[in-house]
């Protein structure tokens, strides 16, 4: 039986470790309120970017852009969207599962926006090309913009074939789910669209120079979309995970507890049985 | 108030305006244009420039950097990646970077990026124009 130090000595590291998971529970949940506002706000220029993009899409049923069809190379590039701190449950193991279960590490390019995905995506033998990580600290409209620039840089100059965006999409507090979608070439799902007053759209100058630049700005706002989902998830990841932290710690506490004070009164018994035994042995 | 049309302004971080207008003025990269109701449908890149909302007697201004507007009959939206009222400019800080700007262009010697110090003379030229009444 454990003696009665060292079950104290365990007690007291179980609930400093239970202060600093409380702590760390409260901070999540102030920062996953406020990013989840901003993942909110963000979502009418995405939904209206990609009801306008289908539109144009279905109002002109020929048009043959470059970044409607994959490129010649097979290697594909994927921007992994994870978080730089762990101790946030299942959050970065779930998005590194997807990926490494949905593209082959020797064809893929990893373009990395958080510091656990690309550490352990590189250690599963994926080639890192980019490492933003620093972007999570505080995602920017303009980091996800400089992000769709290079990426397109790369698709132009045949580096790439495919573009991917590997992401944690934000349900609600405890539901989030990591998510992986092909940026380019632009795939829409086909869907009933108010198309009785766009069947006749224009485009100024013409439609292959409207998307040239819409596309762009629809990566952008996917990334950046993203980006803002990842930071609301990793935030409630975190906060549920030390919830549940705190309330195994607190269970702990309550067992070593009992066994602590039944160390003591095992302690107890066993002297008053030395000191009778003993007065016992001098007066009789 | 027939000939109000629906105005949207969506920037990535918010719904920057809303509201019913009876003309708009703006920059595409084809030129300036103005829009009432009942224009043909249209889609456009937006060029940066200054916005200018028409509600009744009142107008609006608001810079626009850069993005693509829809129109439609009865409804106009504008996608902006940047979209700020004047009040939001900080006047100093955009002549800072006009005086930046202009410098650089001055003496293009040293490898600049030209493209990119002239959208950064316009960019702080519209937030001055913008602000000034």
């Amino acid at each position: 039986m454990a003696t009665m130090r060292d079950i104290k000595r365990r007690r007291d590291s179980i609930q400093s470790t239970e202060q600093i998971t409380k702590a760390m529970k409260l901070v999540a949940t102030v920062k996953l309120q406020k990013s989840r506002v901003r993942a909110e706000q963000s979502k009418p220029y995405f939904n209206l970017m990609y009801e306008t993009i289908r539109s144009i899409m279905q109002g002109s049923s020929n048009i043959r852009h470059r970044y409607l069809k994959a490129g010649d190379s097979p290697r594909k590039a994927v921007i992994v969207i994870s978080s730089n701190r762990g101790l946030a449950g299942g959050y970065n193991s779930g998005i590194v599962k997807l990926v490494s279960s949905s593209l082959p590490s020797e064809l893929t390019d990893v373009y990395a926006v958080g510091r656990k995905g690309r550490d352990s995506l590189a250690r599963k033998g994926y080639a890192v090309r980019g490492d933003y990580s620093e972007v999570m600290n505080g995602p920017l409209y303009q980091d996800a913009a400089d992000l769709t620039e290079l990426l397109l840089g790369e698709f132009a100059k045949g580096q790439i074939g495919e573009i991917y965006l590997a992401y944690t999409a934000f349900k609600n507090t405890v539901v989030h789910n990591p998510t992986l979608v092909r940026l380019l070439p632009v795939e829409m799902e086909a869907g009933e669209s108010e198309t009785k007053d766009r069947a006749i759209m224009n485009y100024e100058p013409d439609d292959e120079t409207v998307l040239d630049a819409i596309i762009p700005k629809y990566m952008s706002s996917l990334i950046y979309g993203a980006l803002l989902e990842s930071a609301a998830s990793e935030n409630g990841a975190r906060m549920t995970a030390m919830d549940s932290a705190t309330n195994n710690a607190e269970e702990m506490i309550a067992d070593l507890s009992l066994q602590y004070n039944r160390a003591r009164q095992g302690a107890i018994t066993q002297e008053l049985t030395e000191i009778v035994a003993g007065a016992n042995a001098i007066g009789g | 108030m027939a000939d109000m049309f629906r105005l949207k302004v969506v920037t990535p971080d918010r719904i920057f305006f809303d509201d019913d207008a009876s003309m708009v003025e703006l920059s595409t990269t084809e030129g300036d244009i103005g829009v009432y109701r009942e224009h043909i449908p249209m889609t456009a890149v937006v060029a940066p420039g200054i916005l200018r909302i028409h509600q009744d007697q009142e107008v609006k201004k608001a810079t626009l950097m850069a993005g693509f507007v829809e129109i439609l009959k009865d409804r106009v939206t504008v996608m902006a990646e940047v979209a700020e009222w004047p009040e939001d400019i900080d006047v100093k800080r955009a002549q800072e970077a006009q005086a930046r700007a202009e410098r650089r262009l001055a003496n293009r010697s040293a490898g600049i990026d030209i493209m990119r110090a002239e959208l950064a003379l316009k960019r702080a030229l519209i937030r001055l124009e913008a602000t000034a009444k």
